[in-house]
C-alpha cells in the first residue's frame, strides 16, 4: 500500500554549521495495507521527515513515495487534497486548529471530503464520544488538556475513516497514563482495518506492542522486523 | 457545490465574529482607506467646481463706440460665438454696464459723485469673450484684428487683450497646477492607504499561517481555504463602508451650510446626496476589492504546503 523506493532527503542549509544534513538516506520499504508499523530511532533519525514525506509537505531529494502505486510527488498541486483526504495524521504538537471548537474540529475533515449535514450530525458525536470527550464538546483547543487535545486530534484523524492513519510521535508530550491511553486507541483503530504508522523514541510502548518495527539511525534503515524490539 | 459555498461563507463569518480584535483592527484601517478614497472623489469634483469658478472670472471685453447699432454687436457676438475656441460670449448694453456699476458701487460717495458730475452714460457696449484655454485668447483677437469684416471692425473701439493678458495667463497656470498637484497628491495618499490596509490583513493573516497549514494537511483544497478569508475580507469591507458612509454623510451635511458660506454655490451636502449612489459604489467596491484581494494576495504563500 504505502511504498518508499529509494528516498533521500537532503536539507540544503538547515544544519546549525549550514551544511546540508542528509534526513533519510537511500530508504526503500514497503508497507501492505492494515499492517501497524512503528518506525523508531533517536530524535534526528529521520522519523518525522519520513511521515511529512509520505503527507507530501516535503518533496524528496530523489527516489519516489508511492500510495497505492500512485507517485504522490509526481501528481498535480491541485490533486493533492485528495490524496490526504486518505490519510489521518496525529502530530506530537497536534495541530488543532485554534480557532474552532473540539466538535468544529472534527466536524472541519467531513465537510473537507462533502459529507452532508446529516452525516457530520451523526458522526462526530459518535467519535468524540469514542475518544473520551463528550464533555468537551464546545471547548477550544486551547482549553483542554494535553491528553485532551491529543484525544481529540485522533478524533479527527479517524472521522473520515481514512485507510492509513500516520501518527507522529504522538505521546511526545503525554504523562505515562495519557499515552497508554492513545496507544490503546489506535490499536483499536488498527483492530479495525485502519493501516496504522506510529513513529516514536518510546521504548516502552514498542516492547509491549509487538508489532513491526522500522529503526532508523542517521537517516537509514537499520532493521526491519517483525514484532520487533525497541534496540538502538 | 452549494453545500461547500454556504460552509465557507458560514466559516467566514465564524472567523470573523471571533477574531474581534483582529477584524476591528482590519475595519479601521479599512475605514480610514475607504474614507480617504471618498475624500479624494470629492476634492477632484470640488477642485473642478473652484477650478472653473475661478476661470470664470478671466475674459476679454472687446468695447464698442458710442455710434455702434446693437445690431451690429449682435452679430458681432454671432460670428464670435462660431469660434471653436470659444467657451461663451456675453453682450452687456450701456445701460447693463451703467446699471452693474451703479449696482456694485452705490455704496462709494466718491465713485457715484464722479458718475454724476460726467453725466449721462459714460460707459460703451461691450462684449465679454471666454475661452476654454488661456492661450486660445490670442486666437479671438487675431479674428478681430484680421478676419473679422472691416465694416465691423470699425465699430471696436478696444480690446483689453493686452492689459489682461497677464492676469489671465496667471490665472489659468495657477489653476491648472492646482489641479496637476491635487491629482499627484491624491495618486500618492491613495497608495499609501492601498498599501498600510494591505499590510494590515496580511499581518492578520500571518497569524493564522499555521492554520491555513493544517487545513492543507488535513485535505483540505485552497478554494475551501481561501474562501473564508474572502468572506472575511468581504465582510470586513462591507462593514467599514458603512461606518465610512455614516461619518461622510455627517461630516457633509455638518459642513454643507459652513463651506457654501465661504464658496457661493459649493454646497458639499447637495454634492453628496446628487452623488450618493456613486459614493457608495466607490466606497463599496474599495472596501470590498481592497478587503478580498489583499486576503487573497496574503493567504497564497500559505497554500503551498
Amino acid at each position: 500500500m504505502i511504498k518508499f523506493q529509494e528516498v533521500t532527503k537532503i536539507f540544503p542549509t538547515n544544519s546549525p554549521n549550514g551544511y546540508p544534513t542528509t534526513a533519510l538516506d537511500n530508504i526503500s520499504f514497503e508497507i501492505k495495507p492494515k499492517e501497524f508499523v512503528s518506525i523508531v530511532g533517536r530524535s534526528g533519525a529521520g522519523k518525522t521527515t519520513l511521515l511529512r514525506l509520505l503527507m507530501a509537505e516535503e518533496k524528496p531529494t530523489r527516489g519516489q513515495v508511492f500510495i497505492d502505486g500512485l507517485d504522490i510527488h509526481k501528481i498535480k498541486p491541485g490533486k493533492l487534497p485528495a490524496v490526504r483526504r486518505r490519510i489521518g495524521a496525529v502530530f506530537q504538537d497536534y495541530k488543532l486548529l485554534p480557532s474552532k471548537t473540539a466538535y468544529e474540529n472534527v466536524a472541519y475533515v467531513m465537510e473537507v471530503i462533502g459529507a452532508d449535514d446529516l452525516e457530520i450530525a451523526r458522526d462526530v458525536p459518535e467519535v468524540i464520544e469514542i475518544v473520551g470527550l463528550t464533555e468537551r464538546t464546545n471547548n477550544f483547543p486551547v482549553e483542554l488538556s494535553g491528553g485532551e487535545k491529543q484525544r481529540l486530534s485522533i478524533a479527527r484523524a479517524l472521522i473520515h475513516r481514512p485507510e492509513v492513519i500516520l501518527a507522529d510521535e504522538p505521546t511526545g508530550n503525554l504523562d505515562p497514563y495519557n499515552t497508554s491511553d492513545i496507544i490503546r486507541l489506535l490499536l483499536k483503530i488498527h483492530e479495525l482495518g485502519t493501516t496504522v504508522v506510529l513513529s516514536t523514541h518510546n521504548k516502552e510502548i514498542i516492547n509491549k506492542l509487538g508489532k513491526r518495527v522500522i529503526t532508523l539511525e542517521n537517516g537509514k534503515i537499520i532493521r526491519d522486523e517483525e514484532e520487533g524490539r525497541f534496540i538502538l | 457545490m452549494f453545500t461547500s459555498i454556504k460552509r465557507i461563507f458560514k466559516s467566514g463569518w465564524q472567523s470573523f465574529s471571533r477574531d474581534g480584535d483582529i477584524a476591528a483592527a482590519n475595519i479601521f484601517i479599512m475605514t480610514m482607506t475607504i474614507l480617504l478614497a471618498t475624500s479624494l472623489f470629492l476634492f477632484k469634483d470640488i477642485s473642478q467646481i473652484l477650478i472653473s469658478a475661478i476661470r470664470e472670472k478671466a475674459d476679454i471685453s472687446v468695447y464698442f463706440k458710442t455710434a455702434a447699432q446693437e445690431e451690429d454687436i449682435l452679430n458681432i457676438q454671432g460670428e464670435l460665438s462660431k469660434i471653436p475656441e470659444v467657451k461663451d460670449v456675453e453682450y452687456v448694453s450701456k445701460e447693463k454696464a451703467l446699471e452693474d456699476f451703479i449696482q456694485r458701487h452705490k455704496d462709494n460717495q466718491v465713485l457715484m459723485g464722479s458718475l454724476e458730475e460726467v453725466g449721462g452714460n459714460p460707459f460703451l457696449a461691450a462684449l465679454n469673450v471666454r475661452a476654454f484655454e488661456a492661450s486660445q485668447y490670442q486666437a479671438v483677437v487675431n479674428f478681430l484684428d484680421a478676419t473679422l469684416e472691416p465694416v465691423y471692425q470699425n465699430l471696436i473701439e478696444k480690446v483689453d487683450y493686452y492689459q489682461r493678458k497677464p492676469v489671465i495667463e496667471r490665472i489659468f497656470a495657477l489653476t491648472s497646477g492646482a489641479g496637476k498637484v491635487g491629482i499627484s497628491l491624491s495618486i500618492v495618499l491613495a497608495i499609501v492607504a492601498i498599501l498600510v490596509a494591505f499590510n494590515t490583513i496580511r499581518l492578520a493573516i500571518l497569524n493564522q499561517a499555521e492554520e491555513i497549514k493544517i487545513q492543507r494537511l488535513v485535505g483540505a483544497s485552497n478554494w475551501f481555504i481561501r474562501g473564508p478569508f474572502l468572506v472575511q475580507g468581504a465582510i470586513s469591507g462591507i462593514i467599514s463602508t458603512l461606518i465610512s458612509l455614516l461619518i461622510f454623510a455627517l461630516i457633509c451635511w455638518f459642513l454643507g451650510p459652513k463651506i457654501e458660506f465661504l464658496f457661493s454655490g459649493l454646497n458639499v451636502w447637495k454634492f453628496f446626496t446628487g452623488n450618493f449612489f456613486t459614493i457608495i459604489l466607490i466606497q463599496l467596491s474599495t472596501g470590498i476589492l481592497l478587503g478580498a484581494i489583499s486576503s487573497s494576495i496574503a493567504i497564497r504563500k500559505y497554500l503551498k504546503v
